[in-house]
């Protein structure tokens, strides 16, 4: 298959699910900052949805100040942010249109009637409903494009490229939010925090989809240590490193024996699994979860760069 | 202007036979039904995606084609014609275009003017002497012909550089199989859908002899900004051959690769979609970002076919055109089956003096014009645009041929006030390979929805249909 179909397969399945991403966090956001003072205590919870989308520098040259109306507009509607869920659904449809033919219907379908659909929002809504609708709406669309993915097409190596698409963002994300949000997430809080800590706890899992999973797993009440635990190492959890890097290298694998060649990035990819798998909680928060989790955003640009060298150009 | 043939009804009023069973029909069907159909049809062109760009609009990045769901009907007979002059004219074409790279026999008996060839911008001194697999220049042609009474076919235009529209001719029928089934089963309706097998067939047979046993064929498009890009990624799916863009092919070697995802992959055939002038930008317009550098050397190595060939312009020009009779009788020794509408070579002092006088009743075109631009109908036009473009033609007489305004024939067609008459024209394809030329029954018929209007064009408002010709 053609280098460039690869990349623009890979970049739609990236956009598509950094959009969705863009979508939960604002969502957790907006909940957070609806309780009362008292319960979330005086942090600006905008600046660190800002933070976590990871495009702080970018906000910053364009809003003096992160508060509601201008993280909202930047993260969901602005075309001056590259990775607003706005642009991320344009750019999906525009690597869309360049590989039609990898397409199937269904997958074209959904992206091309998510990009129509988008036009209906025009500069965003106007009411606090209206915005959820939206998100909501956002994270309908993924799950439609996902879906229809998983469900057409041909399990050949167009398949595992988007499926590598899908996983690498995912790890990103994921690690963004324990990035940003780690403090929140040592044992030195294990004074089983006030509700402060509770509702940001609560948010952290509701950026990733994971609050209901956890009472799943654990059964407990939620524990900084146990989150991070999820997050991190628990291959159970659709969004946890531990997953993502176990699907990574499983697409890997597939596209190295359908080409006869392994390369750099298999060796790449097996390495990080097998620091995850033989990693323990205690170990991480003992030589440093920040240091770790900085390692791991390190590593996995690393392989994305390598996967684009290997094939995608 | 005469008043137009109904390829319905005819001159007298009566209906001709191959529109029988579609007269009954439409007096059968109720305006409701229709409308509905009609929106069904245009919802269904929107999904799947049909689409083309009109350069200089500024918000229509990405227009629909209007489709009007009443088909254009063609009887056995005529196909039959209509084939026979298309092979006719395409095969002189060929041997014309091989001629002035080669022999230059036409040139020398004054068949065609010199320097109409040599001072032609798209003609190309490259291809001097340059062999093409099995000499053949033209491998897909799109012939506009339209009809002006009961017998007679002229042909309006050669097209044989990147022509388009194929897909409107595939996915106009899909559509209509879609939408009216019970159309059809009250006709015998010649299928196109092998279309794709034929062109993947006809490229696949003029493949370079260093080509492996089972050629590996390209379509090269200038990308999803281009106005055909749809047509390309469509044609691409149904061959199931990889669509390419400049950026993703290379040269070493004078042979040219493509890149894959499993390295460098050979490429043996190349039915690109990109004008001369961009493919290579070392041999063309160095500026330009959408070809592939060196890829002239491989073509003149005989590492790759280009299909259509490089500088296949000197036959399709609007000047040339006026001579494709005199080409057709020289190179093949027949008389035309297809004829030319009678042309005005304003570079020629007798002609123009007529042109000056008579404008009024005549179409002027530009020579290297295409897409509806740069033209004036002479009956429509008022008086100051008239004055311009005889100042126009007076200052550079050789860039501008004049006709006779056609009475184009018209068809049946749905528009607002209910069931009226348009104007339409056809473009068939014709494919030529190694082993023989191949057309398709049926081909793009364009109409021009506004009453009373002669441009077909889709970036002037012009519509398709989908063209039926009756098996017997």
């Amino acid at each position: 298959m053609l280098s460039r179909t690869a990349d623009n397969l890979y970049w739609l399945a990236r956009y598509v699910e950094r959009a969705e991403y863009l979508a939960r966090i604002l969502e957790a956001t907006q909940r957070l900052t609806a309780l009362p003072l008292a319960y979330v205590g005086e942090s600006n919870e905008w600046e660190s949805a800002v933070a976590t989308a990871g495009c702080a520098n970018a906000f910053y040259a364009v809003f003096p100040e992160a508060n509601e109306e201008n993280v909202t507009d930047f993260l969901a509607f602005s075309t001056d942010n590259p990775s607003s869920i706005r642009s991320c659904f344009e750019a999906a449809r525009t690597n869309a249109r360049a590989v039609r033919t990898a397409l199937t219907m269904e997958m074209w379908d959904a992206i091309n009637g998510t990009w129509l659909e988008l036009k209906r929002y025009g500069n965003g809504p106007t009411s606090r409903e209206e915005l959820s609708r939206f998100l909501r709406w956002v994270q309908e669309s993924s799950l439609l494009f996902d879906g229809s993915a998983y469900r057409t097409m041909l399990r050949n190596d167009a398949y595992s490229f988007t499926r590598l698409g899908v996983f690498m963002e995912r790890a990103d994300n994921t690690a963004r939010i324990l990035d940003v949000k780690y403090h929140m997430l040592l044992p030195a809080h294990e004074h089983v925090g006030g509700p402060l800590d509770y509702f940001q706890w609560t948010a952290i899992l509701r950026s990733v989809s994971a609050l209901t999973s956890y009472h799943w797993v654990y059964r407990e009440s939620l524990k900084p240590w146990l989150i991070a635990d999820f997050l991190i190492l628990k291959e159970e959890m659709p969004r946890s490193l531990a997953s993502c890097y176990e699907n990574i290298v499983t697409h890997l694998d597939k596209i190295a024996s359908a080409y006869g060649r392994q390369g750099p990035s298999q060796r790449l990819a097996r390495g990080i699994r097998t620091r995850l798998q033989n990693s323990r909680m205690d170990e991480i928060f003992q030589t440093g979860l920040h240091e770790f989790i900085q390692s791991f955003i390190a590593d996995n640009n690393r392989i994305g760069a390598t996967v684009s060298q290997q094939y995608l150009t | 202007m005469a008043v137009a043939f109904d390829e319905m009804t005819g001159q007298d009023g009566t209906i001709r036979p191959a529109y029988k069973e579609l007269s009954s029909w439409l007096g059968e069907v109720r305006p409701d039904v229709l409308d509905y159909r009609r929106r069904e049809a245009e919802l269904l062109f929107r999904r799947i995606g049909i689409t083309f760009a009109v350069y200089g609009e500024a918000d229509s990045q990405e227009r629909l084609i209007p489709f009007d769901v009443i088909p254009r009907i063609i009887s056995a007979s005529e196909w039959k014609l209509l084939s026979r002059g298309l092979e006719q004219r395409v095969k002189a074409i060929n041997a014309y275009i091989k001629d002035i790279y080669g022999k230059r026999e036409s040139l020398r008996a004054g068949i065609v003017p010199e320097d109409l060839v040599f001072q032609n911008p798209v003609f190309r001194p490259e291809m001097n002497g340059q062999k093409v697999p099995h000499d053949i220049y033209v491998h897909i042609a799109g012939i506009d012909i339209v009809r002006v009474d009961s017998e007679t076919f002229y042909v309006l235009e050669d097209n044989v550089r990147t022509p388009s529209g194929v897909s409107y001719m595939l996915e106009n029928r899909e559509i209509m199989l879609r939408l009216f089934p019970e159309l059809f089963s009250r006709h015998r309706i010649a299928p196109v859908e092998n279309y794709p097998d034929e062109l993947l067939a006809t490229l696949q047979s003029v493949a370079p002899h260093s080509a492996a046993a089972e050629p590996s064929v390209v379509l090269l498009t200038p990308g999803v900004y281009n106005s055909a890009y749809y047509e390309h990624s469509f044609l691409a799916d149904k061959l199931g051959i990889e669509l390419v863009e400049g950026r993703d092919l290379f040269v070493k070697g004078e042979e040219v690769f493509m890149r894959t995802t499993q390295g460098p992959k050979r490429v043996d055939v190349i039915y690109r979609r990109l004008d001369d002038d961009f493919l290579d930008p070392l041999a063309f317009r160095p500026d330009s970002a959408l070809g592939v550098p060196g890829i002239m050397s491989a073509y003149q190595a005989g590492n790759v076919t280009l299909a259509n060939a490089v500088g296949t312009g000197i036959a399709d020009d609007k000047a040339v055109y006026s001579y494709m009779p005199e080409i057709v009788k020289f190179f093949l020794g027949e008389e035309p089956i297809l004829k030319n509408v009678p042309t005005y070579r304003c570079r020629e002092e007798k002609h123009l003096t007529y042109v000056l006088d008579n404008i009024e009743q005549l179409v002027v075109k530009e020579v290297h014009g295409s897409g509806g631009y740069g033209m004036l109908i002479g009956p429509t036009a008022d008086k100051a645009t008239i004055a311009a473009f005889k100042s126009k033609l007076k200052s550079q007489p050789a860039n501008f041929i004049a006709q006779p305004t056609l009475a184009l024939s018209t068809c049946p067609t749905c528009v607002d006030a209910g069931i009226a008459p348009r104007h339409v024209d056809l473009r068939p394809f014709v494919l030529t390979g190694k082993d023989k030329v191949r057309i398709v029954p049926g081909g793009l018929t364009r109409v021009a929805l506004k009453a009373g209007s002669l441009v077909v064009n889709s970036s002037q408002g012009g519509g398709t249909k989908d063209t039926w010709v009756l098996d017997s």
